[in-house]
């Protein structure tokens, strides 16, 4: 599905939390339609990576852009309406609204700014995209955590992101849905979608990522298919230690 | 806080061409309960339009009531300017003091958001006292008008009128919901492509405004104003304490705070003058315990148990 010309474009990025470095020399690029998956051992620098595209923080040093626009000095607010969509690894929702005005929420403030009929409208059919759409009118504490958590995405989905990030988007779900989440997944690759994950799930990275990158402490050890890339002697070992590699 | 409904206008629009009769109808203690009430809920209404959403509490009413007062107080007697061009100052310099505190508290949430506006209200308390004390030659400041308190009362129904529809605009609008979002998750309201900074200063900007004009309107009651009274930090936790007795989830919340809580006040300060500040604790344990969402919260559960049956 690779085509030509870099959507996000990620390069010599670096963080350093006072002595601690985070991500170190960080490069590589994300192609239209493309779904990456960012792998690696706890603590390697994966969420910090996301936080950086999203603008949570600035790197220390590098660039990171968008479409040929830099976005690695813009506050996350300017990301965000740029078209880089993001859910949270411990999902947010917007507890006192409902399923519906959480998901208006993205729809509202991102780059089409619907408001009114069209915002409820558009929110109703993402819901229904990712099979929620009667639960439109619940208190969000109402929900189970697969539930939370299709919200969440909904949300983003609402903003029409250019680039979708997900950050362990299938931790903590249960063997009967985490099926459903690889498949909604799946559904958002075939719409032909931009997708960076950060996964632990090997099982969802084979089926669904075209493409990995590796980190290992803050490094990028590997990037190439996904195939590829987990045969990888020096990935194996950075997961497995020397012993088994 | 929900976006408020076109029913909930017109019965703020009735209510307000019903209390334009109360003068017609009272005089002296009644007529001045009521000028406290429309005083309160002005006061009150305004707080709301920010902290309501938001959940930050905001200690600084006293600060925007008391550069009101101060400015019709020095313009009048100082400068022989009119009572209305005084005015008009007042809400500029409102304005533009509540932009500056918001854009200095941007960064602070919670209690220190709580403690700071507390602080800063108590130091533009002391700095006006200086400035008055060595530079402006006289302590206290005389405001001498024709006003009744029939006039003030109407005006400050007219302010609390004008408070209530922008509320009401701002929370059927874009800025209102975005509010909504930022107190529910400021991070998520940021990377759902919100101006956070943005959003929040122009809401307490409002809030601004609104405590100088009532703090304006009110000082011809006073004659002589003097800084330590009209910046009372007394007075910010009762626009705190009303509001929250009323509830932060409608608009209308603070009329229904304001109303009993003066009265039980006045009531309390006639009779036992040395115990009125219990009151105040007393109203808080009240809110604390029994109504955590205020009178609107309790209503709203009792309407949908009714419903429920």
């Amino acid at each position: 599905m690779k085509q030509a010309g870099a959507v996000l474009s990620v390069k010599n990025i670096t963080k350093r939390f006072g002595g601690l470095v985070a991500v170190s020399n960080m490069s590589f690029d994300v192609a239209e339609h493309e779904m990456v998956g960012i792998i690696g051992p706890n603590g390697s620098g994966k969420t910090t990576m996301i936080n950086m595209i999203s603008g949570v923080f600035a790197p220390t040093d590098g660039r990171i852009s968008l479409r040929g626009r830099l976005i690695s000095d813009a506050a996350p607010q300017i990301i965000a309406r740029e078209g880089v969509g993001r859910t949270f690894q411990l999902v947010r929702l917007l507890p006192g609204l409902s399923v519906l005005e959480n998901v208006m929420a993205g729809a509202v403030y991102g780059h089409k700014r619907r408001w009114g009929r069209e915002a409820e409208d558009f929110a109703h059919s993402v819901l229904e995209r990712v099979g929620m759409d009667a639960m439109s009118y619940a208190p969000v504490s109402s929900l189970t955590y697969i539930d939370q958590k299709r919200v969440e995405l909904a949300r983003t989905l609402a903003g029409e992101p250019k680039v979708l990030l997900l950050d362990e988007w299938l931790a903590g779900l249960n063997p009967t849905e985490l099926e459903t989440g690889i498949e909604l997944i799946h559904n958002l690759r075939n719409e032909g979608r931009t997708i960076v994950m950060v996964e632990h799930v090997m099982d969802a990275i084979r089926s669904l990522c075209d493409r990995c990158v590796v980190m290992s402490s803050g490094a990028k050890i590997a990037d190439g298919t996904t195939d590829d890339v987990l045969s990888d002697q020096d990935v194996i070992r950075a997961y497995l230690g020397d012993d088994d590699a | 806080m929900n976006p408020a409904t076109v029913q909930e206008l017109i019965w703020a629009g009735v209510l307000v061409a019903l209390a334009a009769f109360w003068p017609m109808m009272s005089n002296g203690y009644w007529l001045g309960i009521g000028v406290d009430v429309m005083m309160y809920t002005a006061l009150a209404t305004s707080w709301m339009l920010f902290s309501g959403p938001t959940h930050y509490i905001s200690l600084a009413s006293a600060a925007f009531f008391g550069v009101g007062g101060f400015v019709v107080g020095s313009g009048m007697s100082d400068y022989d300017a009119s009572f209305w061009s005084m005015l008009a100052l007042s809400a500029v310099i409102g304005g533009v003091l509540a932009a500056l505190i918001g854009l200095a508290t941007l960064r602070l949430s919670g209690v220190y958001f709580v403690i700071f506006t507390l602080g800063l209200a108590e130091m533009i308390r002391n700095l006006v006292s200086w400035v008055q004390n060595n530079f402006l030659g006289s302590r206290g400041l005389y405001v001498l008008t024709e006003f009744t308190d029939a006039h003030l009362y109407w005006m400050l129904l007219v302010t609390a009128g004008c408070v209530y529809l922008l509320g009401w605009i701002i929370s059927r609008s874009r800025l209102g919901f975005a509010l909504r979002i930022i107190g529910g998750d400021e991070t998520v309201a940021r990377h759902v492509g919100i101006n956070t900074a943005m959003a929040k200063v122009i809401l307490f900007t409002t809030t601004g405004v609104f405590g100088a004009i009532v703090g304006a309107i009110i000082a011809p009651r006073w004659s002589y104003i003097e800084p330590n009274q009209v910046f009372s930090p007394q007075l910010s936790f009762f626009v705190v304490i009303m509001a929250l007795l009323g509830g932060s989830g409608r608009l209308w919340g603070p009329v229904v705070g304001v109303i009993p809580f003066l009265l039980i006040w006045n009531w309390v300060d006639s009779n036992f003058p040395n115990q009125s500040i219990l009151v105040l604790g007393v109203a808080f344990l009240v809110i604390v315990y029994f109504l955590p969402h205020g009178f609107v919260g309790r209503i709203e559960q009792l309407r949908a148990r009714a419903r429920g049956r």
